[in-house]
């Protein structure tokens, strides 16, 4: 079985974010772009599916412009097998995403489909879903801990009530929460190796995906300020502060 | 004429809260009509309780066993084929509306608005992004149709109708798959204050250190009949279940109190508390970043705090 595993570059979660003055964006000049968490913890359980001799290849799939390859490269030297990256200079929708990806699909036919529940960037929570619909198969998302049996899984996942278990047939696409796994650390070595695994490169257009955008962004603002609060100097001028606010009885 | 789908969630017997809360974004948008649709195997009470909401025109009850759990892959399609005559579809941003609702768009062919969290103007929608450390204003062209979720932190619940709405069962010819079987919930919380619709809500972090301390939590919340949270270190470290955890990744909340002790205040706990009234923090260190956010912060050992407020709400 190969699994495919889709790989997000954003900026790094430790970021402290800025809008533009001009509203056009949030600041990327600079900054520190990581692999998307949530991705980073899918290619580590792919990683792991593989060394327990469930699959035999794991490719990393990265959309977007050619700085993507640094993050697929993170991605070989964590133990990917092999690299795509599907080229595009703009912005792209989780719709867009998800054909492009299924086309990726058609031409490896992955027994598993591994992603990140959501994006830390736009946090859209998106494309597994569309993906799972495009392809017509079961999707299992927010995935805390997955079990293969055979030409099926067992996945549990992090829902508001609590832990909910479903079976799925596969092939199944799963998105992943950060309870699932810990993703291990990349060695100086792989990285060496890493530079001498294949990462192929194509296009949107030459999936036959277009990019046509169903969503405008107008403009990005900062979220509005919370009012400057008080320290308090002990638990009785706490409580008074809470009464007087009728806040507790 | 404009008219909204809304899939109702629910737990099998009754409609969850977030419902309410995606009518009023309904109205929000000046829509014409708002219809609920309820997709369960036995329907009544939750299409009773939808229809008791102010605003609906009208409930379309779907009822077949295979509804019984809340699979995405079985009430996607069921979604789509209901949602034909709509202009809006609209579900939660809770796990189950974030589960279903981007499957059924991409059935229906259509991008999705995630999270909600102010309508802007006719198909203007106002949504955070990088765990709200900005905002984007995000428009839908004219003609065609709008999938989204609605952010149920930032939207109120609407109020019960004097006057209950109709409720229509549904025919729907739609094929369901049989390649994902639901096996079983294990529902995390207790009977306390559910942790989205809890009016107060006390929250724990790393510095608990243990699951027995965490009864410390417990204990304070049960004396202000508040809801319990948590950060998700607290949760990685097994002190509570996931269901628990606050933030980007956890429950996004709006409760009027948020009491939080031993959190440190990164940004991604912080997304889940920003539309909360008060916050208040208890933190032994006074350049932990909760502070800049708290509305009360007091410096000071969780562990002598707690039960110092205890003995100071007595009985
Ligand atoms: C992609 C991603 C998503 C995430 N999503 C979430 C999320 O949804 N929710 C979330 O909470 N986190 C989330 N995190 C994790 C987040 O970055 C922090 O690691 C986490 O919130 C820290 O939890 P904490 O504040 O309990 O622990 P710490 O940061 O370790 O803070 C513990 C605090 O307790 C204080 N303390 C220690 N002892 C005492 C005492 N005796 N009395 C009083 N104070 C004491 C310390 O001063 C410190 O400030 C996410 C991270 C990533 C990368």
């Amino acid at each position: 079985m190969k699994i495919l595993v889709c790989l997000k570059r954003v900026v790094d979660y430790n970021v402290r974010i800025r809008v533009k003055p001009d509203a056009s964006g949030v600041v990327t000049d600079g900054v520190k772009m990581s692999i998307n968490p949530f991705d980073e913890i899918a290619l580590e359980e792919a990683l792991r599916i593989r060394e327990a001799g469930d699959a035999q290849e794991v490719i990393a799939l990265s959309i977007g412009d050619a700085d993507c390859q640094q993050q697929l490269r993170t991605g070989l030297a964590m133990g990917a097998d092999r690299a795509i990256l599907v080229g595009t200079d703009t912005a792209i929708e989780p719709l867009t995403a998800a054909r492009a990806i299924l086309e990726i699909i058609k031409r490896e036919e992955p027994g598993l489909v591994i992603l990140g529940k959501q994006a830390i960037d736009d946090d859209c929570n998106q494309t597994g879903q569309m993906l799972a619909a495009l392809w017509d198969r079961p999707q299992a998302t927010f995935a805390s801990k997955l079990q293969l049996a055979g030409d099926k899984a067992t996945i549990t996942r992090e829902v508001d009530a609590g832990l909910e278990q479903i079976e799925v047939d596969l092939p199944a696409v799963i998105t992943t929460d950060l309870r699932l796994n810990e993703p291990r650390y990349v060695k100086l070595p792989d990285i060496m190796k890493a530079k001498k695994k294949p990462l192929e490169s194509l296009s949107l257009g030459e999936l036959g995906v277009t990019e046509t955008l169903g969503l405008q962004i107008e403009d990005y603002a900062s979220p509005p300020e919370r009012a400057k609060g008080i320290m308090v100097g002990d638990v009785t001028e706490l409580l008074s502060t809470l009464r007087d606010k009728d806040l507790i009885g | 004429m404009s008219k909204v789908l809304i899939l109702a969630e629910h737990d099998g017997s009754a409609l969850n809260a977030s419902t309410a809360k995606c009518v009023s974004c309904a109205a929000d948008m000046g829509s014409d009509s708002i219809d609920i649709a309820v997709l369960a195997a036995q329907t009544d009470g939750i299409a009773a309780e939808a229809a008791a909401l102010t605003g609906v025109t009208q409930v379309l009850s779907v009822e077949r066993p295979e509804n019984a759990a809340p699979l995405a892959a079985v009430i996607a399609p069921q979604l789509v084929a209901l949602a034909a005559d709509y202009d809006y579809v609209l579900a939660p941003s809770t796990t189950f509306g974030k589960d279903v609702l981007p499957r059924a768009a991409a059935l229906a062919g259509v991008p999705q608005v995630s999270d909600i969290m102010e309508v802007a103007g006719p198909r203007r929608f106002k949504r955070p992004i990088y765990a709200g450390n900005a905002i984007i204003t995000v428009s839908v062209p004219e003609g065609s149709k709008i999938f989204a979720t609605v952010r149920i932190a930032s939207s109120r619940a609407a109020p019960a109708a004097n006057e209950a709405a109709p409720i229509t069962a549904a025919d729907i010819n739609a094929s369901l798959p049989a390649h994902t079987r639901f096996v079983g919930l294990q529902a995390g919380g207790g009977d306390r204050p559910d942790l989205q619709t809890a009016r107060r809500v006390v929250s724990g972090g790393r510095a608990l250190g243990s699951s027995d301390n965490f009864d410390l939590i417990y204990g304070l919340a049960d004396k202000l009949a508040a809801g319990v949270g948590a950060s998700r270190a607290a949760v990685d470290a097994g002190y509570v279940p996931n269901d628990m955890q606050v933030g980007q990744t956890g429950k996004i909340i709006a409760p009027d109190l948020y009491l939080a002790f031993g959190i440190s205040g990164a940004i991604q706990h912080l997304t889940g508390i920003k539309d909360a009234g008060t916050i208040v923090a208890v933190n032994k260190d006074p350049d932990a970043p909760i502070f800049e956010v708290a509305d009360i912060g007091l410096v000071g050992d969780l562990f002598e705090v707690i039960p110092e407020i205890e003995r100071a709400l007595g009985g």
